[in-house]
């Protein structure tokens, strides 16, 4: 990448700074970008966490310890300069069961891409994800990498409920449940891998940067 | 040894919150009025940061199986030890058998109970906080119950001695509650999309005194006012947000994160709560009302400053009266 995006900056209170390098569409190239610019944010004194997100980075720190602009500076100054890691993360085999009563919405999914269940099937297992970010619940990984004719819309009402190790999709991002809670994705498979562990450190099985594959044990009608 | 004998399941064992993992989408927990726990625990002897009880539900009792210094803070509160009155932001010793009774707060929303020694729950990702969202960390993953039994940790601290104990005045550090018919003020920095909002909605905003809803926990509180809308339609990829963030979902209606919010989420934001007047949210109870004021970043350092000031004196007083008695 030789032009750097210029990120925007802005202030969630005192202690945090989020860089937002997003454009209209998710980039992989400034995803890498986020992930290394974090890792060296993290070695900055003062700062205290950083909180990748999708194509933005949120920088967590004393103010106390390091004034808010001298921590803008520094984030600026690596975002130009950093160079993107390539290899840096590992990868995850998610066995997963698609479609039957773990899988509910897989039927309604082909219908909506118009494929048959066996190429939808096809397309999810055969791409290589990318955990892009690991946030909102505990282990839960958004991932890049979905083939596009399989990116359906949220459900209008999310289920209350969505089991532990469903494997799911909403809008153009693909995800795997890390505990049972309320989702507006669409669930088309299960895997029994654990996602997360409060007991282990780190706590949660993927980090960003991580590649993800979704292996077929069984398709289910 | 404490055992819990009236209870709400909202009540928890929190300390100072949880940080290193919001990457793992972990997220903070911790007591909501942080600075109370860390004034009672110095005054009882603890570091700043032990283990305690958030008191959001009442009438809280528990009774105490062994001789223990202890103090109550946060929300005004009654509070007796059998038949003896407990003064907030005091130090006192409980006599083993004595029942500790929190009554409804005459203001404020949550009281926190610190015990010398500290709850002792076992270290869950470097914090003896409960995680009520995730079910993990503090006592058992879960919230208080009647029957429970809670250890505090061993302490070479001696049983306090002197007559009727000792407290602290907190008063320049939280000012007067407010009036009950009054808004409760807190100070915000603006936020990424601030600018997004139309000029009408940014003046509301700031003008409006905005109702907690009955939709208010741990995690944020759902404000009710006028709609705040934007100028144009914002699809946000999901970014980091912190305790203390304003964001409008679609309904134009604010909701202010909190200790127990998700670490990423997608809505617009309009504004930041400053981290120094957290504990404001904390003492304010559903139905009251919130306003919004413009700060700078200086002036939020500014008052940060001058907590950890207060509790660094605190500390050195503190441990002045250990040594007395």
């Amino acid at each position: 990448m030789t032009d750097v995006v210029s990120p925007r900056l802005s202030s969630e209170g005192a202690g945090a700074i989020l860089l937002d390098a997003a454009g209209p569409v998710f980039s992989d190239d400034i995803q890498s970008r986020i992930w290394a610019v974090a890792a060296r944010m993290l070695k900055v004194d003062g700062v205290a966490e950083t909180v990748p997100g999708m194509n933005n980075l949120m920088i967590v720190f004393d103010p106390l310890a390091i004034p808010p602009g001298e921590v803008e500076q520094q984030l600026l100054h690596i975002w130009q300069t950093v160079v993107p890691d390539a290899v840096a993360g590992r990868d995850v085999d998610i066995p997963v069961v698609y479609g039957g009563p773990d899988g509910e919405d897989l039927a309604a999914l082909a219908d909506h891409a118009g494929l048959t269940v066996e190429e939808v099937v096809r397309r999810h297992s055969q791409a290589v994800y990318s955990v892009a970010a690991v946030g909102a619940m505990p282990g839960f990984v958004y991932l890049s990498g979905l083939d596009p004719a399989l990116a359906m819309p949220r459900r209008a009402v999310p289920r209350m409920k969505v089991e532990i190790g469903s494997v799911i999709i909403g809008g153009a991002q693909a995800g795997i449940m890390p505990c049972t809670a309320p989702s507006g994705w669409h669930i088309i498979g299960k895997t029994k891998v654990p996602l997360f562990d409060s007991l282990r450190d780190p706590p949660s099985a993927c980090k960003p940067g991580d590649r993800i594959r979704f292996r077929v044990i069984e398709v289910q009608a | 040894m404490i055992e819990i004998l009236s209870t709400g399941a909202v009540n928890s064992v929190q300390d100072l919150g949880r940080t290193g993992y919001l990457d793992a989408g972990v997220g903070r927990s911790g007591m909501m009025d942080a600075p109370a726990l860390e004034i009672a625990n110095l005054l009882v002897g603890n570091d700043k940061g032990a283990a305690g009880i958030e008191v959001a539900l009442f009438p809280f009792r528990l009774r105490f199986e062994a001789d223990t210094v202890f103090a109550v803070a946060g929300a005004d509160c009654p509070a007796k030890l059998d038949d003896r009155q407990v003064p907030g932001w005091w130090a006192m010793t409980a006599k083993a058998g004595e029942v500790l009774t929190l009554g409804l707060p005459r203001s404020g929303a949550r009281a926190v109970i610190a015990f010398q020694g500290g709850i002792d729950v076992p270290l869950v990702l470097g914090s003896r906080s409960t995680d009520l969202k995730s079910v993990f960390g503090g006592f058992e993953g879960r919230g208080l119950n009647r029957g429970d039994r809670l250890s505090l940790a061993e302490t070479s601290r001696r049983v306090l001695r002197m007559e009727g104990g000792y407290g602290a005045d907190v008063s320049a550090l939280r000012g007067p509650a407010a009036a009950k018919d009054e808004a409760i003020v807190l100070r915000v920095l603006p936020s990424a999309e601030y600018a997004v909002f139309t000029g009408e909605a940014r003046s509301k905003f700031h003008e409006t005194d905005w109702l907690i809803t009955n939709d208010a926990n741990r995690m944020g509180y759902r404000l009710s006012g006028p709609d705040l809308a934007l100028t144009r339609k914002l699809e946000l990829f999901s970014h980091g947000i912190m305790p203390g963030t304003v964001q409008v979902p679609p309904n134009g209606q604010p909701i202010i994160q909190l200790a127990e919010a998700n670490t990423c989420g997608g809505y617009p934001k309009i504004a930041n709560v400053i981290e120094a007047d957290l504990w404001r949210l904390a003492q304010a109870p559903v139905g009251a009302r919130l306003r919004f004021e413009a700060t700078t970043r200086d002036t939020a350092i500014e008052v940060l400053q001058q907590q950890r000031t207060f509790m660094a004196e605190l500390a050195a007083a503190a441990a002045l009266m250990r040594g007395w008695n």
